[in-house]
């Protein structure tokens, strides 16, 4: 009886630490960087000067980053969520080749960041490309790739193979089982991933680094470079003047909130669209 | 002389004879399937009376669900499963053919042992089988839908809800939805995989009226452990064991006198 008190009390005690510190880390970023915060760094790019305290905004890095994040996650979705039904609707019967694609997946998911930007970085030589918008997003859509399948699919596995055969002894194709069926039940973890995905690409500075470039300015085009927001928390944070440094907190405030919309929205969209599911 | 001569009245014996002894609408010859060395059902013969009640019967593991996904086919699902043999239903191999999986499992509706709604409306339940078939007309599907419901004795409950998710009925309303969406497709058999076992008692026995007002229209196969539902409504009885029939012939002649032991110690343990 006092054993198990104990290690309620201690599990609770590790959640709510953990809450604490993202908790912790919020009120730091805002402390940090509120005085820097003003509408100037959300919509005005950088003026000469702007990294040593002069004027301007981070709205090159913000556009940059939404670019980047937003397509990248586009091809993701459109590459991953058929492969996660895929891997669930036509491979059901091959227990092992369903295994060992998602062993692959996982180790995919386990490459750092920076070694995703090496090889975009190599591929993009190999086509003549520049460090451009279309770099960044194919590389940080190789990037997440893994993330949106692997979540989507992890899901799709729970889903009871019931109504799988419901819906098949019904006259569904594996098509129409895997894209009505097994989409709409696994709705919420294909929003979870999409998020994860979106979350992992929007955040990640490594990957970018040297295929999408950085600017003052604002892309129009797919082969122009663009500047991102990690990236520009990074140079700013670089800084010896305090006042730059305080601006990457400011923009560190502008990438969590973006973060936190998306992650509300996507909350609301995924129990919109999931109340008929089975329980 | 000439010609054989048949009178009015020989035809009229005719169709006495058919009635009383349906033609068999699925007939099962020679089916094995196995599961690396396990032999799971084990040269199976069977012929499944048209417009009857067949139940199967047999203890944990005997096969009888294999059985029925085989009918259907849902044993593609499972790369283990060698099955050989033939199945025919309306005089076509369904093991060696070339007509298209769905048709063929548009011909059997499926009730499992726990029901499975789609994650759609309740109203989109029903039809959905119906679009997968091709019919677009609105109003029809709108008649057809309420039909089933009626069939299935679910409209008067669900009128008012058929928006509503399907998820929201309760177990007993969700099974008797899923006997509809599989009607609704116009089967000719039903496989029914012991479908009041998760049921209170008043919604199996609205399932068992149903079986016993719509077997008029449909070949319905009934896997049960539930002893005297099989005697309820049993036409045709099937004893399983072990992958093999064991007996097989009228409920009389099973439920009252066994031939094999096994089956005589099956209905003491059932009573
Ligand atoms: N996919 C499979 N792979 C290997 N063995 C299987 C598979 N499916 C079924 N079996 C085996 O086949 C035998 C028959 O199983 P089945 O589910 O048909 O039994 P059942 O008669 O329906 O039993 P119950 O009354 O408990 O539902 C069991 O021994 C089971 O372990
Ligand atoms: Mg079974």
């Amino acid at each position: 009886m006092l054993e198990e008190k104990f290690f309620i009390r201690l599990s609770a005690l590790f959640t709510y630490s953990l809450i604490a510190v993202l908790a912790f880390i919020i009120i730091v970023i805002f402390y940090k960087g509120f005085a820097a915060l003003n509408w100037d760094m959300v919509f005005k790019t950088p003026r000469g000067g702007y990294y040593y305290g002069g004027e301007g905004g981070v709205l090159n890095a913000i556009t940059g980053s939404l670019y980047i994040s937003i397509g990248a996650t586009l091809i993701a979705v459109l590459i991953g969520m058929p492969a996660a039904l895929y891997l669930n609707v036509q491979l059901i019967r091959y227990r092992r080749t369903q295994n060992t694609i998602r062993y692959f997946l996982d180790a995919l998911w386990g490459i750092p960041s920076i070694v995703y930007g090496a090889f975009g970085f190599t591929l993009m030589l190999f086509f003549g490309m520049n460090a451009s918008l279309l770099a960044g997003i194919i590389t940080v859509a190789l990037l997440i790739s893994p993330i949106m399948v692997r979540t989507f699919d992890e899901v799709l596995c729970t889903i009871p193979k019931g109504m799988h055969e419901a819906s098949l002894a019904l006259g569904s194709t594996r098509t129409e089982t895997a894209f009505r069926i097994m989409f709409k039940q696994g709705f919420p973890g294909f929003i979870t991933a999409v998020l994860l995905s979106f979350g992992r690409g929007i955040g990640d500075a490594a990957s970018v680094l040297f295929t999408a470039g950085y600017t003052d300015n604002i892309p129009v085009t797919l082969d122009e470079p663009a500047a991102t927001l990690p990236l520009a928390i990074f140079f700013q944070l670089g800084s010896p003047i305090p006042e730059v440094r305080d601006r990457a907190f400011a923009a560190s405030i502008i990438l969590t909130i973006i973060i936190l919309f998306i992650s509300i929205g996507a909350r609301l969209l995924s129990k919109r669209y999931s109340k008929t599911n089975l329980k | 002389m000439g010609k054989p001569y048949i009178s009015t009245n020989s035809i009229e014996q005719l169709r006495i004879l058919r009635a009383t002894e349906p033609e068999a609408v699925l007939r099962v010859k020679n089916l094995n399937v196995k599961a690396g060395d396990h032999h799971i059902l084990k040269n199976i013969n069977l012929e499944i009376p048209k417009n009857r009640i067949t139940v199967l019967l047999g203890p944990s593991g005997c096969g009888k669900t294999t059985l029925l996904k085989c009918l259907n086919k849902l044993t593609d699902l499972y790369r283990e499963l060698k099955v050989s043999g033939n199945i025919y239903i309306d005089n076509d191999d369904i093991l060696n053919t070339t007509a298209s999986i769905p048709d063929i499992r548009q011909k059997m509706g499926l009730l499992s042992q726990r029901p499975y709604p789609l994650p759609i409306s309740i109203y989109k339940n029903v039809a959905y089988g119906l679009k997968l078939k091709g019919v677009r007309d609105k109003k029809l599907i709108a008649f057809s839908v309420e039909k089933h419901l009626r069939e299935v004795g679910l409209w008067e409950e669900v009128k008012n809800r058929l928006n509503s998710p399907a998820s929201s009925l309760s177990i007993g309303q969700q099974q008797r939805l899923c006997l509809a969406r599989g009607l609704a497709v116009k089967p000719s058999i039903i496989l029914a995989d012991e479908p009041t076992s998760a049921l209170d008692p008043t919604s199996s026995k609205i399932i068992e009226n149903l079986f016993r007002d719509i077997k008029k229209h449909y070949t319905i196969i009934l896997v049960t452990h539930v002893l005297r539902q099989a005697i309820r409504l049993a036409d045709h009885v099937i004893f399983m064991d072990d992958g093999e029939i064991i007996e097989e012939g009228s409920p009389v002649e099973l439920f009252e006198n066994a031939r094999t032991d096994k089956l005589r110690a099956y209905l003491v343990d059932g009573n």
